[in-house]
């Protein structure tokens, strides 16, 4: 195997590479700020008793959640010009990727939400704080600490999924290791190569999560 | 124009319905697959071998950290150039089985591992070996841990086997993409893609979520 492996050549298009990287690195950071918004609204809305609000909700992520986000992505790509929005690839991607993990950050909230004990609420309740106010003193500050590592988890999943937009023919890690297969047909390099940045995404990620996860244990104690 | 394309997809519905079939028949057969070697490797994870131990968490750590379309790439691209031609359903059953494993393997480690150890002793004492121990004690008590992450998994698992028509097999996804060059209207196009992912995936998150409920309301009972 190592006879076929071409070490000058991924060295050579090593910029294109770290490229790639800064490209699948700041699109995922983006649409995970997009997707932690979408979410924690989808989750307010969810929960907040207005059968309406609620009824939306749970559509949205019933919907997101049954379906593919490859057909969503295209969804979005096909469909959207037809409504008359123009956006560009990047745009159409970090869209659905923030639209797709914001189905699993609702959930994820909505089940740390639902950890906080009911007795917290209803001392909220006994102090006289309307929902808002319960929301924001009382559950969310203690949901957050218990939400943080599955949120990390989705966080490693859209990453990952971010290889889907080379689809539409955005610039990224995996367009990047395209790239070898279609100038040079080296397949094996690049494809290679790239599943080591994304390694090095997935590492960072998990050690924090786990970091957290001890940290978390260690104030328990 | 939207009454004529609607036509145009009721035409084609035909065309939708063959790809929502090569789409089940891809996972059912890589999930089988995927699931025996899930759990082969989740038993072998659970040994005390360490350098076991080791070999099938790396395994399991490039499976889960890298994206399933790099390693459709790498199994599609690859296998050629050393001479072995896979055609693209078989790439795409092939690498959805070892994508699988990983996942599920994962998840059949944890439920042994949560399996009190008394039980494992209790069976020892009983002189049981160790494939009896696994069959008549550990795994019977492990499935219930197992079984509803394990079909929360199989959704996400025919989801991500929307990836494969990047290669070429005719799944509803490529149908999809194949229909909206006809009929530019993806909103509507893709709108049936997903309708007809909803209606495969739909009902197993439902099943997923009463094997839970199920399951933690007889641990509540004991």
């Amino acid at each position: 195997m190592l006879d076929y492996f071409n070490f000058r050549v991924i060295l050579q298009y090593l910029p294109i590479f770290l490229k790639g990287f800064l490209a699948t690195g700041w699109i995922s950071t983006i649409s995970i700020a997009g997707a932690l918004l979408i979410g924690i609204l989808a989750c307010i809305c969810r929960l907040s008793g207005a059968r309406i609000l609620s009824g939306f909700a749970a559509a949205y992520i019933e919907a997101i959640r049954s379906t593919p986000l490859l057909a969503q992505l295209y969804f979005l790509y096909f469909g959207l010009p037809s409504l008359g929005m123009r956006l560009s690839e990047i745009q159409t991607g970090v869209l659905a990727l923030s639209l797709n993990s914001g189905a699993y950050v609702a959930e994820i909230v909505r089940a740390g939400v639902q950890a906080v004990p009911l007795g917290q609420i209803e001392a909220g309740i006994a102090f006289g704080l309307s929902y808002p106010q319960r929301l924001r003193y009382i559950t969310l500050p203690q949901a957050f600490g218990i939400t943080i590592p599955p949120l990390l988890g989705q966080a490693i999943v859209l990453v990952k999924d971010s290889a889907l937009l080379s689809l539409i023919s955005v610039f990224e890690l995996t367009r990047a290791g395209q790239m070898l297969t279609s100038e040079r047909f080296m397949p094996a390099e690049g494809f290679f190569t790239i599943a080591l940045f994304y390694l090095v995404f997935y590492y960072m990620l998990k050690q924090l999560a786990e970091w957290w996860q001890k940290q978390l244990i260690f104030r328990e104690l | 124009m939207w009454g004529y394309y609607f036509q145009q997809l009721v035409a084609s519905l035909p065309f939708f319905l063959k790809g929502l079939g090569v789409t089940v028949l891809v996972s059912l057969t890589s999930l089988t697959a995927g699931t025996i070697l899930g759990f082969i490797i989740g038993v072998a994870r659970s040994s005390r071998r360490k350098a076991l131990r080791r070999l099938f968490s790396i395994y399991v750590d490039f499976m889960r950290g890298t994206p399933f379309l790099v390693q459709l790439f790498i199994v599609f691209f690859i296998f050629p150039e050393f001479g072995v031609q896979l055609e693209a359903f078989t790439a795409a059953v092939l690498s959805l089985t070892i994508y699988a494993g990983a996942y599920i393997c994962e998840i059949v480690a944890g439920g042994i591992d949560a399996v009190p150890s008394g039980q494992r002793e209790a069976a020892l004492a009983f002189g049981l070996n160790r494939w009896q121990q696994l069959r008549y004690v550990i795994l019977p008590q492990a499935m219930r841990t197992i079984l509803p992450p394990l079909v929360g998994q199989y959704v996400l698992l025919i989801k991500d086997s929307s990836v494969v028509s990047v290669i070429g097999v005719t799944d509803v996804t490529r149908v999809g993409w194949l229909t909206v060059q006809r009929v530019p209207e993806g909103l509507m196009v893709f709108g049936l893609v997903g309708i007809l992912y909803f209606a495969v995936c739909f009902p197993l998150i439902k099943v997923a979520n009463k094997l839970e409920r199920l399951i933690t309301r007889e641990e509540v009972k004991l």
